[in-house]
Order: C-alpha cells, then structure tokens, then sequence
C-alpha cells in the first residue's frame, strides 16, 4: 500500500509539473487522449503483472500485439473473413501462444525470457510474412467495433469530456484482476509461488498450472490490448508497430510494486505505473522537449523510483531490526 | 591431565545476538595444549556460532578471544589462520576439481619466478600427509578419494597452515565406521604432537571415547563441565537437556493401532536399486535413522510425491495410493514437514496467516474465492495451539524464531488432519524450548492416532522419542530396532553398514 502510495505521489507531481509548464494539459482533448493510451497500456501492464508475480517475464507482447494488430485487418480486408471469426482468430491465436509459452516454461523448464525473446522475434516476423510486410487497416469499415476504442462516454456536466471506452474496458480488467489476486485462492496461489516456488509445491499447490495460468492471461490481455491498439489507429505497420510495448508494459509493472523476483503485486499499482508513463511522455510532447529524448526520460525517472523504493525499503529494515535488537 | 596456568585459547564472557535470537550469552570456553575439547549441545544450542566466532567468520557483539593470554582480534578467517586456528567444517570445504597438494597449499602456493612450484609442493604434501598415515600421491585429484579421506586431506591443509587449534564439527556426520576409527586415531596422535583440537559432536560415544573434557552449551549459555573421569553418557545428556531425560522427551507408548502405511518394494528415484519395505500404524512414532546423505530425505519425498516411486506399492490404510504428487499425497492424508523450513516448509515472506492456510485453502474454498472466516479459524485454533509466538497473525513468517517457524510448518499439516505425518529432522535449528513443545505435540499426535515418521540425526532424539526405529545405509533400509533392542550402538551398527547385533 506504502508503494502504491509512493508511486500515485510521483505521478501526482509529474501531473503538476506538466500543468505548470503547459496550459494544454488540462484540455478536454489532451486528457482524454492519455487517459485513452493509459488504458489501453494498463490492459497489457496487468497482464504481464502475472507473469512478473510468478517470478517470469514476458517480451514477446509488443511482437504479439502486432501480430494481433496486423492480423485482425488483415483477416477482415485482405482474407475477407466475417468479423466474429476474425476475431475469435487472433484471440484465439494470443490464447494458444501463452498456452504455448507456458507449455515451454514448466513442462519443459525453459527460462522464460528465452522462451519469450524467441516470441518477440517469432511473431513480428510471422506478422510481416503473412502481410507481405504492408502496412493493415480497416479504412473506412468497422466503425462499430473501432468505437470501443475510439469511442467515450460523455460525462454530464463536464463540458466536452467524455470517458474514453479503452477506460471502460481497462476498468472491468483491472476489477476483475484484482478479485482474482486478492480474493481467489488461485491469485494466493500466484503470490506464494512466485516468492516460493518450491515451498508452494511441497503445500500441494499445483504450480505447473497456476504457471501456466499466468502466461495465458498475459498473452490474452496482450491479445485484447493488440486488437484495441490497431481499432484505435486504424493503421498497422508490421515492420513497428507496438514495438517496445512489452517493455512499457514490464516498467508499469515494476513501477507499480512488482518485483521481478516474483511474488510481489498489486492491480492497482500497476495501472498507476501505466498511467505515470503515459503522463511521461505526453509531458514530454506538451513541455516541448524534443521527443527523441522520450526514452532517456522515461529511463532516468524509472530508475530514481525504484531506487528511491529500494533506499526506503532499507531504512525501513533498518528500523525494524534496530527495534528488535532493543525487544530481544 | 592439569591445565597448565595460562590455557591456549581462552574465550571469555563472548555475547551474539541475532535478529530475533540470542545465539550465546557470556559463554566462557577455554582449551589448554594438546588437550582434546569437545563442546557439546542440542541443535541450537550455540555450538556452531561459538566456533564460526573462533574462525573468524562471525564477530561476538562482547567478550574477547585470548590466545597465550593475549587479547586477539578475529576479523576474518584469515585473521583467524594467522593465529593458528582452523576450522574443519562439516561440509568439507575443498577444491575437488584439484588435486590433493594443490589443495593443501590453496591460497599459500610456493611460487618460483611468479609460477606455481609444483616440484615442491609434490616433496611438501607428503611432510603433512605423512604423520596422517596417508600414503598418497599429491597428484591424485580430491574428487576421487572417498569422504573420509577428504577429511584428511582438511586437516592436512590445517596442519599445513601451522594451525596449533583444530576445530571440527561433526567431523563423523558422513563417516563409515571403519574412517572414523582412522580419524579418531589421528586426533589421538595430534594430540601427543601438541595440537589442541576443540571436538564438535552429536555422537556421545565418540566424545567419551576422544576427550579430554566436555563442555556442554544449553541455549546459548555454559551448562557445565564435565572433566575426562566425570565423562559419562548419562552425565552428557543431563547437561544438554537440563534436566533427566525421561522427562525431556514425552512419550507416552500407546498400542499401536490399525494399519495406516504400508510400504511395500518402493523404490526411490534416488537409489533405485533397493526397495524399501516398511509399515506404519496408527499412533506409531516411529524414527528414521542413518548417516548424513543415506537416502532418509529422499524416501520422505518419495512418500510425499515429492520424487515419486519409481517401483513398487504404497498402502494408505490398506488401500493402494499413486503418489505422483504432493496433491496426491495430501488426498491421501499424509503431511510433511520437510527438513529445508525455508526453502520448502514456508513462504517465508508471507504472514503466519497465511502460511498456516496454504495447504487448506483448496479444501476451505467457495467456488474458487478464498474463505476468510475459515482462514481466521485455522489461526484461531493453531497459533494457541501450538503456542506460536508472534505479534499477531499478519506477522511475515521470516521475523519468527526458528522454533515458531517450524510450528507454523507443523499447523499448516494439523489444520488439515493428516493421518500420516512424516517429519524431515523436525527440530533442527531451533531452541530447547521449542524442542520439547514439539515432542510433546508429536506425542499427543499419536494419542489421537496419527501415524508419525521422523527423520533424526540426533541419537538422543531418536532414542526419546521413536516407538522403534529403521535404520538406512546408502539408500538401503538396512534393519529395523523395536524399543527393546534400541540403543545407540545398534543404530550406528545399522546405520554404518553393520549388521543387528544379536540379541542378548
């Protein structure tokens, strides 16, 4: 809670700086715009929270979201698919690459950022092989569905500001998330084993499935994530896009208070983390800043978080064993 | 034998503490030339701190270390060779991958021109392997000699080094019979040379065979001395436990009831080649014995679904049971408290809370969500139980005494109502007080008619405890002791490869 805390402070700050240097920020539009982009990074920031929580990792997303990105318009326009069955395809497709990444990672005790680091190089090429590496959209087709990306629901009484559908969405997964962390036996499961692996097994906890689990849910939401990326952009270059995006997703989640050593995690960090990137960047853009610099920034705030989180951790243990020391 | 005036080594008033324990408090040790000391103690006594303190790997909160009467300053093990002190650790310490004289001169290599000078650490070896009655070629790689050999090699390396003090701990653990004789023969002669060797056991044979004098830790602190004539089994024992130790360990025989486990030709994916027979009933507590590494752990895990049987039958109340996993294990009815607490007995950063409700919360669930009233009522029910000290359930198990931890591993498995608990050495680490809290719990779990198993490298433990013992040599069940045959020399005799003695 401490983390969470610390981190909502940190964006809170970045908010206020953005505001102070820029008048634009708080404009209908521009918030609307990052809330829109934060929801759509929180979707795949939680699912690869799992993954982290088990102790793994996950790089194959941003290659797995253009795979579903491309692919979706590509079935649509170039294969002339109905839509139900397009989309039951790549959600599908995302589905059985997790499965497939699980599969790999406890049945055959692969490392996971090996497993993951042939994803990322397998389905980008797989993605630009299908297409003939052109670049995939709906044109003018499908407006229906790109709604629940494009989409909002206007708020009453707040002028033009509405709240963009990909919230919505990010909203029922974040909520459905947490009950499932916090108040399933299997989200328990997930925290033990990801601290102990070993001691979660000798409790009769199947760890191989709950595993497997975790990197399902990753895939899928990278799946659903990638689907509401190309709805929203309308425009998908296998050769890049959502290239970086796992990363993106990893930071947020690390932000957000997990530790990559497993076993650490709350939903609710996670998409404040996916939200302080966002905030970032859009910072960035607004206060004129060239925005090749984007990376470097992100980068250095990252670090001074995590270390400012470790420093604190320390004083606390600090305290802790100085107060036993008097007690004992 | 007199103390001369001024003892060889002297340690005096020497304090530790550690987060949450008191490891030694004002323990005074003193050790005269050529004398032969062995420090005794149950597990958690203090005995290991105490001699990390000597090597130099830990440094004592107060007290002083003198050596010929001076104050000395053990910084580092470095420090603590320089002085002349080496430690002989349980697990050996050596390169294997070299060979013996490469070994013995580590880290002191003669050099010639900047190269190593092999020529004479080849003459050099053979000095210090001699006096050992080794005749071996210094070329032979370590990995190649049997265990007893490689101890030693250690202590040829410790000679080499001008150590005037050797300390060994439980320099017999992973011995044969035959290589502990020959150890012991070495000390005997060391001490004739004028070394002083401080003598770490659990073995009480051994100590009244070798010492010169016994001094006995209790829960961090002196229990007393015994000089070489007041040296008895008897004596040790009181000393250790405070007190006779018919009353230490409670044990209240009950008539063994129905059938609970039957293990009939299983083979461990350890030592595939021996099956195992053996047979468990209800209010049975029954010890497992045997020498460091002699396949116990590994049958535990079998029996759990750990490492599953790779051949043969098991039994759970006459009915036969696939143990392919701990899940199946647990439907089955059996627990086990394994011998690694924190690596696999808890996750160590979580709460007691929960810890005590892991293995519970499959069968306590609604529908998949968790069931917090039921997960309040396990800690309402085990924490006074068991009398788990800890400022409150939310408490990470990682803060708790060594004793407290091992009691959140043990309601974990009662929160499920095991029929069969196997314990993996149950009272390794942890204070005298937990100990008996954990006997008397063992005993009352077979008055309710559970079926107990414990692994014990502890002779007094097993002699206390167990309604009647088997006894494992190499991954062989190499006899069984009901209580009336039970004693320490029938279970070393069994568990060094020996045959039952007759009865007589």
């Amino acid at each position: 809670m401490k983390k969470i805390l610390g981190i909502f402070a940190l964006l809170v700050a970045v908010c206020v700086v953005t505001v102070l240097f820029s008048d634009r920020f708080l404009t209908a539009y521009n918030l609307e715009n990052v809330i829109r982009r934060t929801a759509l990074f929180g979707i795949i920031s939680i699912g690869v929270a799992f993954v982290i929580i088990t102790g793994g990792i996950d790089l194959s997303i941003g290659s797995l979201i253009c795979l579903v990105g491309c692919g979706l318009p590509w079935l649509l326009s170039v294969k002339g698919l109905p839509l139900p069955v397009a989309l039951a395809a790549v959600l599908g497709a995302s589905l059985l690459i997790g499965l497939a990444h699980g599969l790999l990672i406890t049945k055959l005790r692969l490392q996971p950022f090996v497993v993951t680091l042939c994803g990322l190089l397998l389905y980008r090429g797989l993605a630009r092989g299908l297409t003939g590496d052109q670049t995939q959209g709906f044109g003018a087709a499908h407006d229906g569905l790109r709604w629940l990306a494009t989409g909002k629901l206007a708020v009453p009484g707040l002028g033009g500001f509405g709240v963009p559908m990909p919230c919505v969405i990010l909203l029922f997964v974040a909520i459905a998330a947490a009950v499932f962390l916090n108040h399933t036996i299997y989200g328990r499961y997930l925290l033990a084993l990801g601290r102990n692996e070993q001691a979660a097994r000798y409790s009769g906890i199947d760890t191989s499935h709950m595993i497997l689990l975790a990197y399902v849910i990753c895939s899928g939401l990278a799946g659903l994530g990638g689907t509401l990326f190309v709805l929203d952009v309308n425009s998908a270059q296998p050769v890049d896009f959502g290239n970086f995006y796992e990363l993106y997703a990893v930071a947020a989640a690390v932000l957000g208070g997990c530790s990559l050593r497993g076993g650490e995690g709350a939903i609710l960090g996670v998409v404040i983390g996916a939200a302080l990137m966002q905030v970032l960047r859009n910072m960035i853009t607004l206060t004129g800043l060239p925005t090749h610099i984007e990376f470097a920034v992100i980068g250095a705030v990252i670090l001074v978080g995590v270390s400012a989180d470790e420093v604190v951790k320390r004083l606390a243990a600090k305290r802790r064993a100085a107060r036993e020391a008097v007690v004992g | 034998m007199t103390a001369p005036a001024t003892p060889l080594l002297e340690v005096r008033r020497v304090t530790k503490q550690f987060p949450g324990v008191r490891a030694l408090r004002s323990v005074n040790l003193s050790l005269g030339r050529g004398e032969v000391l062995a420090v005794i103690g149950e597990n958690g006594a203090g005995k290991s701190t105490l001699m990390k303190i000597l090597a130099g790997v830990q440094h004592p909160d107060s007290g002083e270390v003198r050596l010929d009467g001076a104050v000395i300053e053990l910084r580092d093990v470095q420090a603590a060779q320089r002085h002349g002190i080496a430690l002989i650790h349980q697990e050996l310490n050596l390169a294997g991958n070299l060979d013996i004289g490469a070994n013995i001169f580590l880290g002191r290599e003669p050099a010639r021109f900047g190269f190593v000078d092999r020529a004479t650490i080849r003459s050099e070896s053979a000095k210090f392997l001699a006096p050992l009655g080794l005749d071996l070629d210094p070329d032979t790689r370590v990995d190649d000699l049997p265990i007893g050999l490689q101890q030693l090699i250690e202590i040829a390396k410790a000679l080499a080094s001008r150590a005037r003090v050797l300390i060994m701990d439980e320099p017999t653990s992973s011995l044969t019979q035959h290589e502990s004789a020959r150890l012991f023969q070495v000390i005997k002669d060391l001490r004739t040379q004028g070394v002083s060797v401080v003598y770490i056991s659990h073995r009480l044979g051994e100590v009244k065979e070798l010492a010169d004098r016994v001094t006995v830790l209790r829960d961090g602190e002196n229990a007393g001395e015994l000089s070489r004539d007041a040296i008895s089994h008897d004596a040790m024992v009181r000393l250790m436990v405070g007190r006779d130790v018919s009353q230490f360990y409670e044990r209240k025989s009950h008539a063994p009831g129905e059938m609970m486990f039957e293990a009939r030709a299983v083979r461990t994916p350890a030592h595939p080649r021996h099956e195992i027979n053996f047979t468990l009933r209800a209010g049975e507590i029954v010890g497992l014995a045997g020498l460091v590494g002699a396949g116990r752990t590994e049958l535990l895990q079998t029996l759990f679904g750990v490492a599953p049987a790779v051949g043969g039958e098991l039994r759970v109340r006459g009915e036969t049971v696939a143990l392919r996993s701990p899940i199946d294990a647990i439907r089955s009815g059996i627990a086990l408290v394994p011998e690694d607490r924190k690596q696999q007995g808890l996750v160590i950063e979580m709460a007691v809370s929960e810890n005590l409700s892991l293995a519970s919360l499959r069968r306590d669930q609604r529908g998949g969500f968790l069931n917090r009233p039921a997960e309040q009522a396990i800690c309402d029910e085990m924490i006074p139980k068991l009398s788990i000290k800890t400022p409150s359930p939310a408490q990470p198990a990682q803060f708790l005494s060594g004793g407290n931890q091992q009691k959140v591993v043990l309601g974990k498995w009662l929160a499920l109502a095991p029929r069969v608990l196997l314990l993996d050495e149950p009272t390794r680490g942890i204070d005298i007080g937990a100990k008996r809290e954990i006997y008397a719990l063992m005993d009352r779990l077979a008055a309710e008619g559970v079926a107990v198993l414990f692994v014990s490298s502890e002779m007094e433990e097993i002699l206390g405890m167990a309604d009647r013992v088997l006894v494992m040599h190499e991954g062989r069940l190499t006899g069984e002791l009901s209580r009336a045959e039970l004693g320490e020399e029938a279970v070393m005799q069994l568990a060094t490869g020996g045959k039952k003695p007759a009865r007589e």
